[in-house]
């Protein structure tokens, strides 16, 4: 690929990618500087729905600020719950009780799976593959009922609470789990022969934005986009929470960095995810769902406290500040999407426009997390 | 046809632009409702019985609306545009032969005008794209240019195997040397060119190109450059290219079906000429229709690579191959 590179400024052209464009999945918008149909330069512009997540942590009690933390990336809500609701219960040393921990795993499972479906339909759509959506939505439609069923909300769930879980699952969720693991598998397999072994699709990402391991290092990218550059970092293995380590799993990686790279590890990761939720409905304990004495207005005592989940896009952290007050000193959240996005200005330089939407649609952003 | 000459010339491309219009209305309602099918959904099914209303009502719809020209653009041309592209379609199909005697006009050569004018609609979009004053609209338009350009060359190649195995420009003297069972269409003519088959596939892939149809839509690229060479446009001008791009495939498929599948030649030889073209048309449409909700697009250069590397190097082989054929036999 010839590359024109420190070209007169009146040899290119500017082109704004968003806030509206159907490749951005949202209002992101990326400034490029462009050189006929390659990219010079990608400067992206977040802010255009930040709606400062952060801030609101300091002016509401711990309980309150809880639902917000199902919209910051609102595909995969139970795992930023999860993080929360970890980084308080560590603050106030309150002991979650085991079935609920498992339960946590099941939802969060389910819930990595459809963020992941999201993702694959969305990002065959940035390869002009129209139909693949359409059978994502189908099963994700099945994660989303299963969840309504428990928690009565379809995406943002706030199903996790401080010391526990809103309420117990009941043996539809139980059975319908089951029965959609094995529907699943099978499904997997049917994407796998007919999407991924899809010559134009695979011309289209092999080889296509290769990011290193060292430029994952330099952004602090995270999530898959790392497991596609062969980092084998995965918060549930490196620095297990949960009940994660009762489990065996895997963790995908494949060494090439490119845009297929990381489309094959989300894919394997749904399989994965299956294996996990499997194990974690045979082990299922009995007992209740909601620690005992979790004291109405919480007062964690003073410090700092940190908690880091693996989300579906990557390291969620929530770092706490409390003063032992009712609501938190400070709240930090460490979000996978904004650290990603880094990453882009620096990879897509040379690209042409159709590569380097395949690039960003391997990213899985999700605006909200990124501006927060 | 009893038809005193100008009469007859005027009602059939009276009836021209009646196929034409309602090929493309009827078109999306197909697509649609092939892509639901494709995609597990009924598609459209609420004006009319299954939808069949639904074009009308799409096209009452895009008449309302008014015809907005951006400030900055050049408003003759950006007006002009949708009108080149939709012409040189409708008088390719004034020489395509739906029957026997089911022609407009007998022109001996028929292939030659038919490319001749099919070239324009590259024209068309770049100066659409051109006119609107909008990146990705020129964006879209370059590329419309070089792809078109580049499978020009390969369908043209098709064309001149096919020109030397009939020796004839005029379609329906093809056709006609077609007659019989269907391993005398062209496509079965192995004795002329063993390669016969793969020239039909580089006719359809070219096809699909020339069209701007997924894998190779380009032009429209909906998630890359919003609406490509079309994303100033709106109301009927937008619905004219839309017509044109199925208007343009029903020529790209009958030239198809001419060339290679024996036109109005019935393979049994029961029923009009007419109901056969039509079939062998429409299955090819289908085709068409069931390859843009399978495929992802593919990537420029890629295109570009099919088109110089692997296409014209075939095209040229069969070319050469048939020439020697002839020359043999």
């Amino acid at each position: 690929m010839a590359v024109a590179q420190g070209k007169a400024p009146n040899e290119t052209f500017v082109l704004n990618l968003g806030p509206q464009h159907p490749a951005t999945h949202g209002v992101l918008r990326v400034k490029l500087t462009m050189d006929g149909e390659y990219i010079t330069r990608a400067e992206p512009v977040p802010g255009y729905i930040h709606r400062m997540q952060e801030k609101m942590g300091e002016n509401r009690t711990w309980a309150q600020y809880l639902p917000n933390t199902s919209r910051i990336d609102y595909l995969s809500a139970m795992a930023y719950t999860h993080g929360y609701v970890g980084a308080v219960e560590r603050a106030a040393g309150i002991q979650v009780p085991p079935r609920a921990e498992y339960v946590r795993v099941i939802t969060s499972e389910l819930n990595r799976i459809s963020s992941h479906l999201v993702w694959f339909g969305a990002f065959l759509l940035d390869l002009g593959g129209f139909t693949p959506l359409l059978y994502a939505f189908d099963d994700r439609e099945k994660i989303l009922d299963l969840l309504e069923g428990i928690t009565g909300s379809r995406l943002t769930y706030s199903y996790y609470r401080f010391g526990g879980l809103y309420n117990d699952v009941d043996e539809d969720f139980l059975g319908g789990t089951r029965e959609f693991v094995a529907q699943m598998r099978p499904r997997l397999g049917m994407y796998r022969t007919l999407v991924t072994e899809n010559i134009i699709l695979r011309k289209r990402l092999e080889g296509i934005g290769v990011i290193t391991p060292e430029q994952c290092r330099k952004y602090g990218a995270t999530g898959p986009v790392i497991r596609g550059s062969g980092i084998a970092y995965d918060v549930r293995k490196v620095e297990p929470y949960s009940v994660y380590a009762d489990f065996e799993f895997d963790i995908p990686v494949f060494p090439e960095g490119d845009s297929m790279a990381r489309y094959l590890v989300r894919m394997e990761e749904m399989g994965q995810s299956l294996r996990i939720i499997e194990q974690a409905l045979a082990k299922l304990p009995d007992g209740p769902v909601m620690a005992e004495k979790v004291p109405r207005v919480l007062k964690p005592p003073a410090g700092d406290y940190c908690y880091a989940v693996e989300a579906a896009r990557g390291r969620f952290a929530v770092l706490v500040v409390s003063d032992n007050k009712e609501m938190a000193y400070r709240i930090k959240l460490r979000t996978p999407s904004f650290s990603n996005l880094s990453l882009f200005e620096e990879v897509s330089q040379g690209m042409m426009l159709p590569d380097a939407l395949a690039l960003m649609g391997s990213l899985d952003l999700v605006i909200p997390d990124i501006d927060r | 046809m009893s038809l005193p000459e100008p009469f007859r010339l005027l009602a059939y491309l009276l009836g021209i632009m009646a196929f034409v219009g309602l090929n493309a209305a009827y078109l999306v309602w197909v697509e649609r409702k092939g892509a639901g099918r494709f995609q597990r959904r009924p598609g459209p099914t609420e004006v009319g019985y299954a939808g069949l209303l639904q074009p009308i009502a799409d096209a009452v719809k895009l008449l309302t609306k008014q015809v907005i020209v951006p400030p900055g653009a050049d408003a003759t041309l950006f007006r002009l545009a949708p009108v080149v592209v939709l012409a040189p379609a409708l008088m390719c199909l004034a020489i395509i032969p739906f029957g026997p005697h089911l022609v407009a006009r007998e022109i001996n050569v028929g292939l030659l005008l038919l490319f001749a004018f099919g070239s324009i609609n590259v024209m068309a979009i770049m100066i659409g794209g051109w006119a609107s004053r909008n990146k990705y609209a020129i964006i879209s338009a370059a590329r419309v240019v070089s792809q078109d350009v580049a499978y020009e060359i390969p369908m043209l190649l098709v064309v001149i195997t096919m020109l030397m195995v009939t020796g004839t420009m005029d379609l329906n003297q093809i056709v006609r040397q077609q007659a019989g069972a269907f391993w005398n269409w062209n496509l079965f003519k192995l004795a002329a060119n063993p390669l016969m088959p793969v020239t039909f596939v580089i006719f359809y892939i070219c096809m699909l190109a020339e069209t701007n149809r997924a894998p190779f839509d380009m032009a429209e690229a909906e998630s890359e450059l919003v609406a490509g060479a079309f994303t100033e446009y709106a109301g009927m001008g937008f619905g004219v290219f839309f017509m044109a791009e199925y208007a343009n495939i029903v020529v790209g498929c009958a030239v198809a079906t001419v060339l290679f599948l024996g036109g109005w030649q019935s393979p049994i030889g029961i029923l009009p000429g007419a109901f056969w073209f039509l079939l062998k048309l429409y299955a090819l449409v289908f085709s068409v229709v069931w390859v843009r909700w399978t495929f992802p697009r593919t990537q420029f250069y890629g295109l570009l690579n099919l088109s110089w590397k692997i296409l014209i190097p075939i095209a040229l082989f069969t070319l050469i191959l048939s020439s020697v054929m002839l020359k043999l036999f």
